[in-house]
């Protein structure tokens, strides 16, 4: 696939290289026209909020059509008071699980000084939403977060500006609470709506304004379950694939017998024959559609398509393949200090190691999903993606229209982890819906998920350090092939780096994947500080410490060996502690992970994960904590059984029976400490507490059974060396 | 194709079904019973599980015309006029959940559960839930959910585990 330039595509300035999936080309080339942001908005005070970020947001979400869009450039969240004292928030940020419907309503809430029932989020719809790149890189927090605090503490102050003007009293004895301005005075009080009269009255607001700091917060800083909770537990959310439109049809994909493979001859006519049933083809796309499922599916499988295929690398040998075709390093990535050749040498001990990274698959529970429908010209899809404005401009650029002729409308969705970054499903559900003349709905199966979606790239990971005899590494040579910059560079004060990211030929289609390479990076790092220290007999904890600097790192190391009381713990046969630390999207991590080994059996029990996590001042300490959990038993399916196997193009576990997912009984005992630095601006959670926990495991698994394991998963068949 | 008639919620539907349609698609295309879900097709993921005669059952793997006579009871019939299943209650309280998507699934196995051990252990607890996946890893407060039901005690709002 061809890559576009990198700056065509998204606004952050620095992109990770492993972010494969943004930077292809487009998944067809198929063969081949102002909204009003404000309409319908009735009086009530109405906030923009603009940011210094012109030339970003003048970029399109996928960059390959530009203009068509209406709204304010510069202009990136904004909220509306309505009359009836209801407060909608409007952000392109999107819900895939991750809770920001609940955590962005808290601070708003908490700036306004309403209630939080009073809060309506409309997010992730490009007709109703400002611009947004996307939901991903733990932005939104530290992000949409300040900016829409921002935007509620204007409309808090322009309210008790007209409240000050109608009321002739001092601004400053007003008070604003519950929706109404009250003057304690007089007791005359007012509400939103006897303060606006009807009239809408709008106000841009620049970066400057000032904002509750969080050791005066009521609402956010206090724990919060999910507000559209009942939603879920009674099963009336309506995610992508439980829409249905009037009239609407199902549809189906032919897929190819493997990677890369492109028809040679294609038999439609049993398909064609079929009542109800339309053929669709265009280019290498075959699809059908039918108005019921089970006949689409019926359909599709009598499509007959011989495929021209060609030899590919398969998982066996995928390594291998990856050092061989390693390009040079990308530059961005690299970093050099100091000299290799005197750290080396001023080394007492030195050590040259290997660590292997498999591909996962992010194996969301909602699979891919699209419902699309064209009407009078304009396209609307339904689909779950982390980047509804980049989908807008891949379904514009797919159908040769203008981007304003598209609306991408993304419910709460079944999870993304990375993994929806890209809008395949919704373009093949237009191209159905378009030839069909009727709205299509595309479900992907768990098979094609498992297949078609892209993958956590595997990666080649080789280090060359050396160690004084006193403990500190005065050499740091660090070669990621493949899987990613993300977390490349040390946290550890090392006077002597040269650290490198090659990009190789993959022969899967790979893309992000939460934290990115970050897993993989301190996977390898983590577990070479342990041998490293273990070269000197130096204690792991001690040896970290020893190495660093950073005092946000050494604060979650030192909590969490001070929970298990790490100097006190004791050697018992078969039984082991292992430690680990890590940064990452501006948190910090530890881990404490005890294992038991079955040395005979090859059984590994994790007894007890303790894991410490500090992102700055904490909005929902119970959401954190079910990301901190989350990211935890994610980790623990990447560190130990999941791996994609392939061969020849083709996946050979592309089902939960076969590709083993973290399930109940897998999960230890989780004690969680959650660090809160109410001076520090609250960064996201949703990557930074999967990076530290391998590593932990690895070096846990070493101190109970002396076995040091150096490939990603550890153990799918269980310990046998 | 074939009518059946089946009990979904103490309802009775005709309804022209396929051979080879699961039941799994009979409620959500034909009956717009979307709250079940379609996670794996392999029974693998608990995410289409109903009760089937009281037995969590994986609905995209039973054919609609196998189910006969017997009562299905969905999540759109767990809360009875108004009021929440003590277990859906319990996962509020938990906060047992993140995407959401498998929580229908993971709620009829949990109720089946309890309908037939009111008081189970922590190990008949993940022996039951073990089919059930939540890739957002919401498991250890599923399973407090569990426990607060069974115990029909009330969670503080928002406690997490």
């Amino acid at each position: 696939m061809k890559n576009k330039p990198i700056d065509e595509i998204l606004l952050a300035p620095e992109i990770e290289p492993e972010r494969y999936e943004l930077l292809a080309g487009p998944a067809y080339h198929f063969q081949v026209a102002r909204r009003d942001f404000f309409k319908g908005l009735g009086g009530g005070v109405l906030i923009l909020f603009a940011v210094k970020e012109a030339r970003a947001q003048q970029e399109s979400g996928g960059g390959r059509r530009g203009g068509g869009r209406t709204a304010p450039q510069e202009i990136s969240a904004w909220l509306h008071i309505g009359e009836d004292g209801v407060t909608t928030v409007y952000t392109g940020k999107v819900e895939v699980g991750q809770d920001i419907r609940t955590s962005l309503a808290q601070v708003v809430a908490e700036e306004l000084r309403v209630s939080i029932t009073t809060i309506r989020m409309v997010m992730g719809d490009t007709d109703l939403t400002p611009y947004d790149a996307g939901t991903f890189g733990s932005l939104t927090t530290p992000t949409m977060s300040p900016r829409l605090r921002k935007a509620a503490a204007a409309a808090r102050e322009s309210l008790l500006d007209l409240a000050a003007e109608q009321t002739k009293a001092d601004r400053k004895s007003l008070l604003i609470a519950d929706g109404k301005v009250t003057n304690p005075a007089t007791k005359q009080s007012l509400t939103f709506s006897q303060l606006t009269k009807g009239q809408r009255l709008t106000r841009a607001i620049a970066d400057d304004i000032a904002l509750t700091p969080p050791d005066e917060w009521k609402i956010a800083g206090k724990p919060l379950t999910k507000l559209n909770g009942r939603d879920i537990v009674t099963g009336k959310h309506q995610y992508t694939s439980d829409l249905k439109l009037p009239g609407m049809l199902y549809g189906k994909v032919v897929r190819p017998a493997a990677f890369g493979a492109t028809p040679s001859a294609i038999d439609t006519k049993a398909a064609e024959k079929m009542t109800g049933v339309t053929v669709v083809r265009d280019g290498d796309f075959i699809g059908v559609t039918a108005p019921t499922p089970t006949l689409a599916k019926r359909a599709m499988e009598a499509i007959n398509v011989e495929w021209k295929t060609a030899q590919q690398p398969s998982s066996s040998e995928i390594f291998a393949h990856l050092k061989k075709t390693a390009a040079a390093s990308d530059g961005r990535s690299a970093t050099k200090r100091g000299s290799m050749t005197e750290g080396l040498a001023a080394a007492q001990q030195k050590l040259e190691q290997s660590y292997n990274i498999a591909y996962i698959a992010h194996a969301p529970l909602e699979p891919r999903a699209a419902v699309a429908e064209w009407k009078d010209g304009k396209l609307t899809v339904w689909t779950g993606t982390q980047r509804p404005f980049g989908v807008r401009s891949e379904l514009a650029s797919a159908f040769r229209i203008p981007e304003e002729k598209v609306r991408v409308i993304m419910p709460d969705t079944g999870s993304g982890y990375g993994g929806k970054h890209t809008g395949e499903t919704a373009i093949e559900a237009a191209r159905l819906a378009k030839a069909a003349g009727k709205p299509v709905k595309l479900v992907w199966t768990r098979e094609e998920e498992f297949t078609w979606a892209y993958f956590r790239p595997a990666g080649v990971i080789d280090i060359k350090s050396g160690v004084s005899s006193d403990g500190k590494i005065t050499a740091w040579a660090f070669h990621n092939y493949n899987s990613g910059s993300a977390g490349i560079r040390p946290v550890y004060d090392i006077p002597n780096q040269a650290i490198e990211f090659h990009s190789t030929d993959s022969p899967l289609r790979q893309g992000s994947y939460r934290a990115l390479a970050s897993t993989a990076n301190h996977f390898a790092r983590e577990v070479h500080l342990d041998e490293l220290a273990a070269s000197v007999k130096i204690d792991p904890l001690e040896f970290r410490l020893k190495n660093l600097k950073d005092q946000r790192l050494q604060a979650v190391l030192e909590a969490v060996t001070r929970r298990i009381e790490w100097e006190k713990r004791k050697p018992v046969a078969g039984r082991g502690f292992g430690i680990a630390g890590g940064f990452e999207k501006g948190g910090y991590v530890a881990n404490c992970v005890e294992v038991a080994v079955d040395r005979t059996s090859g059984k590994v029990t994790i007894l007890r994960i303790v894991t410490a996590f500090e992102c700055g001042a904490i909005i929902n300490p119970d959401g954190l904590k079910n990301q901190v959990e989350g990211s935890i038993i994610q980790g623990i399916g990447g560190a130990l059984f999941e791996a994609i196997e392939f061969e020849n193009g083709k996946i050979l576990n592309p089902r939960f029976s076969r590709y083993r997912v973290p399930r109940f009984s897998d999960v230890p005992p989780l004690e969680t400490i959650l660090l809160d630095r109410k001076d520090l601006p609250s960064a996201g959670s949703g990557e930074c507490p999967i990076v530290a926990l391998a590593p932990a495991i690895s070096n846990a698994i070493f101190a109970a059974s002396g076995v040091r394991l150096r490939s990603l998963p550890m153990i799918p068949n269980g310990l046998k060396a | 194709m074939k009518i059946v008639e089946l009990q979904v919620n103490g309802n009775k539907h005709r309804v022209e079904v396929d051979d080879e349609q699961s039941l799994l698609s009979v409620l959500r295309d034909d009956l717009d019973l979307t709250g079940t879900k379609y996670g794996c097709g392999e029974g693998q993921c608990g995410a289409c599980t109903v009760l089937l005669d009281g037995q969590p059952t994986r609905s995209c793997r039973m054919p609609a015309v196998n189910v006969g006579s017997k009562p299905i009871t969905t999540i759109e019939d767990l809360e009875q006029n108004g009021r929440l299943h003590p277990l859906q209650q319990a996962f509020l309280d938990h906060g047992a959940m993140q995407c959401g998507y498998c929580i229908s699934g993971m709620l009829m196995s949990g109720a089946g559960l309890l309908k037939k051990n009111p008081q189970p252990t922590e190990a008949e607890i993940l022996r039951a839930m073990e089919g059930n996946i939540c890739r957002c890893g919401t498991y250890p407060r599923i399973v407090a959910a569990i426990k607060q039901a069974a115990s029909g005690r009330v969670a503080q709002k928002g406690g997490g585990k």
